[in-house]
């Protein structure tokens, strides 16, 4: 069963937060990672590796430089 | 000692060891005489002969923040620590960038950072491996993590010489300041190497003490009756300053660090020179650095890690060229060898000693072994005389590396 937006999202706020220290309150659909979060490349794969096991979905790199706001990962795991 | 020659000081202090998490606890822990040295529990602990370790008495992941425990080795953990503690007990100094440096080592580096990526790889393949694995495992990641969080530009070193790492950065932070590069540095060193393949390695060369049944009486340096080192973990690391950049801005200083002494043995990989020759070497060296004579040294804290071939060679070495009138100290019969970091937190235990006036005494000291004739402390700490007094701290490591420190009071 597909998961909605707002599990999606809830998840990833709990990853990020585990994995930055921000609080999964500020991981809103609008936010960019680099701009807003101040989220490093580093911290990126980190967080794609931590939403592959969560979600069942692979992040392959190639797509990963795309994935630039909260919303574009919501996306890519829904689809 | 060249009257123009840049003075060095101590102006702060910081580490986390098996006796507290802080300079302060671990301090008054060595006065009264404690033992960080316990049983283990993990469970590999039968697969090794020796079941017991001084573990860090604080956990790094009560302390750090989430995202820190997950990007730092355990060494890192501690050197950070011990690394903030130091500069807010310095008083943060205010110092431009470009005149700030750091040298921190580790003897081993992330060694439970590498076995376990391993394991990891092996089971789930690279893809699945931290992006920080490489900064985590690498010896010079906890000075590179300190000098991004200062803003260290001047220069961020690490140097690696198994348990003398922590004395060697200390005399390498004292020469880069004297050379001009540098007004303030962070020095010292961190060790986190309570591992079993560590363990059953030191083992392997019977290098450890295997007193399973009295874990808190197994580090019993100079006793007749050792049976080899404890190992231990955590960090001390110090903030050196010229004098006169912590003049000017008014610092409470704990006394000079007065210079450095190296020398190496060239005879075994891992056994010391039966001689002593390479130890009298340091200790005459570093006398010369400091400008201090045989009879200004009131106190040695001596390497010493009851291990059966070290701990009369030094006592002799010191004897033959300071005197037999130091008050001599071994906290490794409380604190464990904590390797990299053991030059780190000894250089504070001694500087602590100058500060206060008072060594803590050697525990577990039964049985006194021949040869040794220096003054030795124990049962109770003693007091040092006032005045004008000068202390070594004395770090030696596989390889054949021997470093002496020496420090002042003001």
């Amino acid at each position: 069963m597909a998961l909605t937006e707002q599990e999606i999202l809830a998840g990833l706020g709990k990853i990020v937060n585990e994995i930055t220290g921000i609080p999964a309150a500020e991981v809103t659909p609008e936010k960019n990672f680099v701009d807003d979060l101040d989220i490093d490349s580093l911290s990126m794969v980190e967080i794609a590796v931590a939403a592959q096991d969560e979600f069942g979905v692979e992040i392959p790199d190639d797509q990963l430089k795309h994935l630039k706001t909260v919303k574009d990962v919501i996306n890519f795991i829904q689809n | 000692m060249s009257s123009d020659r840049i003075r060095v000081v101590v102006t702060g202090l910081g580490a986390t060891t098996p006796l507290g998490g802080d300079v302060a606890s671990s301090w008054s822990a060595l006065l009264a005489g404690r033992s960080g040295v316990a049983t283990l529990t993990e469970d590999w602990i039968d697969s090794v002969p020796v079941r017991f370790a001084a573990r860090a008495a604080v956990e790094p992941g009560e302390v750090l923040p989430r995202p820190e425990v997950r990007r730092l080795d355990r060494a890192e953990q501690f050197a950070l620590i011990a690394a903030r503690e130091a500069w807010a007990d310095a008083g943060s100094p205010k110092v431009a960038s470009d005149r700030l440096g750091v040298v921190v080592g580790s003897g081993i580096g992330g060694i439970t950072t590498i076995l376990e990526a391993y394991d990891n790889f092996r089971e789930k393949g690279w893809k699945r491996l931290s992006p920080y694995i490489v900064p985590m495992l690498m010896p010079n990641g906890s000075a590179g993590w300190i000098g991004i969080e200062l803003g260290a530009t001047a220069g961020v070193h690490a140097t690696v010489s198994a348990c003398a790492t922590g004395a060697e950065s200390i005399g390498y932070a004292i020469q880069m300041i004297r050379s001009g590069r540098a007004d303030v540095v962070v020095a010292g060193g961190t060790e986190a190497a309570i591992h079993p393949l560590n363990v059953a390695s030191f083992a392997a060369m019977r290098a450890m003490s295997t007193r399973n049944d009295e874990p808190e009486r197994a580090s019993r340096p100079w006793d007749r009756t050792r049976d080899g080192f404890v190992l231990g973990e955590g960090a001390g690391i110090i903030v050196l300053e010229s004098e006169e950049h912590a003049r000017a801005r008014g610092a409470r200083v704990y006394g000079v660090a007065a210079g450095v002494g190296y020398s190496a043995d060239a005879h075994h990989i891992a056994q010391p020179d039966p001689t002593g020759a390479g130890i009298s070497s340091a200790t005459r060296h570093v006398l010369e650095d400091s400008g201090l004579t045989g009879a200004d040294i009131k106190h040695v804290n001596a390497h010493a890690t009851s291990t059966p071939a070290g701990d009369v060679v030094e006592a002799i070495a010191i004897q033959e060229i300071i005197g037999d009138h130091p008050l001599v100290t071994a906290t490794k019969s409380m604190t464990g060898h904590l390797l990299g970091g053991a030059g780190g937190i000894e250089s504070i235990f001694t500087i602590k000693a100058l500060y206060d006036r008072l060594v803590p005494a050697t525990v577990n000291l039964e049985d006194l072994d021949d040869g040794v004739e220096v003054d030795i402390v124990r049962g109770e700490p003693r007091a040092l005389p006032g005045g004008q007094i000068a202390a070594i701290n004395n770090s030696f490591g596989f390889g054949g590396h021997n470093v002496a420190v020496a420090f002042a009071s003001i």
